[in-house]
């Protein structure tokens, strides 16, 4: 079952909002909504959330972002609709049963930090589990970890005013992660920081989460964060999804103008991944082969090099045509001193430095696990073609001759 | 033909209503007048027990420690200067009116202005009563405060209260007002009561808004004394009260400066207190 399932919310500010709800079942336009003088927040809103997914949610300013995500903790009341968090309708909460979702369940992270200037920054990490009654001792031992979890040991007793605005969202993470809440609200949470201090946040969101599984719903306006950081991402405008789904999905099949809009200014060299372009390696070496075997796998594939492994796949280098021909002429045994050190990719690489790896190597491109297992190969070819594909439009012609360009003569591949 | 349009009887009724309000309730606010007065006599024996110089030099620590140097060193002269006048009793007394009205101010202040800040009606029916409060001549309270309380101390003070209790109430609503709209959803998105929330964001961030309040209370309360002097308050009004009536001249103007050094002992500690409050870490 999802963590978090929304279904069908629909968000009406203003005085009338049942009148607003008959409005837009009768078709009404948001524009004419307003005129009776309520708003439409968010309409007929559905997704879901998986156990341990980092859910961004992207839109333009006034497309219901922020409404979306204050539904998610009853900040905002909605209007219609059900909001399921482990199966239980919040909508349906009364005040204690809130009271407790907030205290244990979700927590916010804010855009301008939203920190209390007079609380030093153990303090401010602390506030949830003062509201919940934890007894200072513990409460000062849960903040002070959450801080060094966020990078912030040596600054406890500092006050936010005297921290910089990475720093300061920082503590607003701490503040959100010492509850240990499940779920994690984070509204345009890195928007004010700047772009360097941004990015540095956005990978460690990343690395935290790996390790604590959190489930985030994220909002940004920003497209190049939201492929960054988004496991899926939620499209919206004018308060209603116009996409659901994974970042490739996206950007590869566009729903509509609107989306195509958005994407096409992105730079797909950034937001492939090796993954997308990874094929099996169908042929490998192993060290304790002699160069006529080795010679033989290459004459059937018509490969001018091998990559070689160990028997549990371990990644050892790159044999070379020349070099086994060599090895043959000289008699020698085995090809295991013959191995050239062989630069590799992780799956999760983005294809810009895919390309730049490629660029100053001349053999067939491994990528392998952290633990250094050979996952697949990468060729020049696939790269092409992956970023030609999804690349509708003008910058075409000028991506693929840069990366062809930048790429020297065939090596590894087929002939 | 012609037409007389008859006056309003406004003055007839308000003796009417305070009339009836004396005879069924006199007996009560006697009682409380009663007890009022000894506690005013006892912090003003109490403070008089206490050798002046000892008393100089706790307020010139207190003003240093709080405020710094300079204003410790003001204190200490200023007050040498006050005993050396032999005002020294007078300025107690009045000081003791000050603090007995400004307590009385803050605790009638404070939950008023919590409320107003936190409940729109209540704030539409309190923020014109204040108005009418402040701009009422001061010396019209004291009319009706004699039937209930009788001549002297207490009933100046309660004249002092309502005439100094505003802006307490005032800008503890602003303050609370005031407290940015992040940090209270801040405190919502935690699972704050309500009373958390007031207890660990609203309050603290209002504080120095909330003392620059309770400072204009001090002050108004102080410019209530000589007033208050008419109806048998004593204290340095009844000093500045008496020389208007013998028209001496010298000796009014000792008591008047004995008023100006205590406002301003009372004003720059009380300033520094609000600054130094915690929100004030807010750069
Ligand atoms: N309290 C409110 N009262 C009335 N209308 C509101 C209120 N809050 C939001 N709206 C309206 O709801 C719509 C969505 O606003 P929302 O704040 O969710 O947008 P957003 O996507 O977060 O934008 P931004 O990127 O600027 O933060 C807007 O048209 C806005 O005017
Ligand atoms: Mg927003």
């Amino acid at each position: 079952m999802a963590k978090i399932q929304v279904e069908h919310l629909t968000k009406i500010f203003g005085p009338r909002p049942q009148q607003g709800l008959r409005m837009l079942d009768k078709g009404a336009s948001n524009h004419e909504i307003r005129e009776t003088g309520n708003a439409v927040g968010i309409a007929d809103v559905s997704f879901e959330v998986e156990e341990g997914e980092l859910l961004v949610v992207m839109g333009l300013s006034g497309s219901g972002k922020s409404t979306l995500i204050r539904c998610l903790n009853c900040l905002n009341a909605s209007t219609r609709g059900h909001i399921r968090i482990d199966g239980e309708d919040i909508t349906r909460y009364d005040r204690e049963q809130l009271l407790a979702l907030r205290r244990r369940k979700v927590s916010m992270v804010f855009q301008h930090f939203a920190l209390f200037p007079y609380r030093t920054v153990t303090e401010n990490a602390a506030y949830g589990l003062e509201i919940q009654g934890v007894e200072p001792a513990e409460r000062r031992a849960r903040a002070v970890e959450a801080l060094e979890l966020v990078g912030l040991k040596g600054w406890e007793d500092s006050f936010p005013g005297q921290l910089s605005g990475g720093m300061q969202q920082r503590v607003g993470l701490a503040r959100a992660l010492a509850v240990k809440s499940d779920i994690l609200l984070m509204d345009e949470a890195f928007s004010a920081l700047d772009p360097l201090i941004r990015r540095d946040m956005q990978h460690e969101l990343v690395s935290l989460q790996r390790r604590m599984k959190k489930t985030i719903v994220f909002i940004t306006h920003d497209l190049d964060e939201a492929l960054q950081l988004g496991d899926r991402i939620v499209l919206m405008k004018d308060g209603r999804v116009v996409q659901f789904g994974t970042p490739e999905e996206i950007l590869n099949n566009p729903a509509n103008a609107y989306v195509e809009r958005f994407v096409e200014n992105v730079d797909m060299s950034r937001v492939l991944t090796a993954r997308s372009v990874l094929h099996r390696a169908r042929v490998v070496a192993f060290p304790q082969d002699g160069p006529r075997t080795v010679l033989h796998k290459m004459n059937e594939e018509n490969y001018s090099s091998l990559l070689v492994v160990e028997r549990d796949y371990t990644l050892r280098g790159t044999i070379s045509l020349e070099a086994a021909v060599d090895a043959a002429r000289h008699g020698k045994k085995t090809i295991d001193d013959l191995i050239e050190e062989t630069p590799s990719i992780g799956p999760d690489d983005p294809l810009i430095s895919v390309i730049n790896t490629l660029a100053g190597w001349r053999y067939t491109l491994p990528v392998t696990d952290p633990e250094g297992k050979l996952l697949g190969i990468v060729t020049r070819t696939g790269v092409i073609s992956a970023l030609a594909e999804s690349h509708p439009g003008d910058s075409l012609a000028e991506l693929d001759e840069s990366a062809v360009d930048s790429i020297p003569a065939e090596g590894g591949e087929q002939v | 033909m012609n037409v007389v349009i008859p006056k309003f009887p406004l003055a007839h009724l308000i003796d009417v209503a305070l009339n009836w309000l004396t005879t069924h309730f006199a007996f009560l606010t006697k009682a409380l007048s009663h007890g009022v007065s000894l506690v005013i006599v006892g912090i003003t024996d109490a403070l008089l027990w206490l050798p002046p110089w000892l008393l100089i030099v706790a307020v010139s620590l207190a003003g240093w420690r709080v405020a710094g140097r300079r204003i410790g060193i003001f204190c200490a002269l200023g007050l040498l200067f006050i005993w050396d006048l032999r005002l020294w009793e007078a300025t107690v007394e009045t000081f003791t009116l000050v603090l007995i009205s400004t307590l009385l101010a803050v605790i009638i202040g404070l939950p008023l202005g919590i409320a107003a800040a936190l409940n729109g009606r209540i704030s539409k029916v309190v923020m014109p009563v204040l108005d009418f409060m402040q701009t009422m001549p001061a010396f019209v309270y004291l009319i009706p405060a004699i039937p209930f309380f009788g001549l002297g101390a207490v009933s100046a003070s309660v004249a002092t209260v309502i005439f100094a209790t505003p802006p307490t109430i005032r800008l503890t609503a602003l303050g609370i007002g005031q407290v940015p709209a992040d940090l209270t959803e801040a405190a919502d998105a935690f699972g704050s009561t309500r009373r958390q929330k007031l207890l660990k964001v609203q309050l603290p961030m209002a504080m120095p808004t909330i003392m620059a309040g309770i400072n204009q209370t001090i002050m108004l309360s102080l410019s209530m004394v000589v007033i208050a002097a008419m109806i048998g308050a004593g204290g340095l009004g009844g000093n500045v009260w008496q020389a208007i009536q013998r028209l001496e001249p010298g000796k009014g103007f000792e008591a008047g400066i004995a008023i100006v050094i205590l406002a301003m002992i009372l004003d720059r500690i009380t300033q520094h207190l609000g600054r130094n409050s915690p929100a004030t870490h807010a750069k």
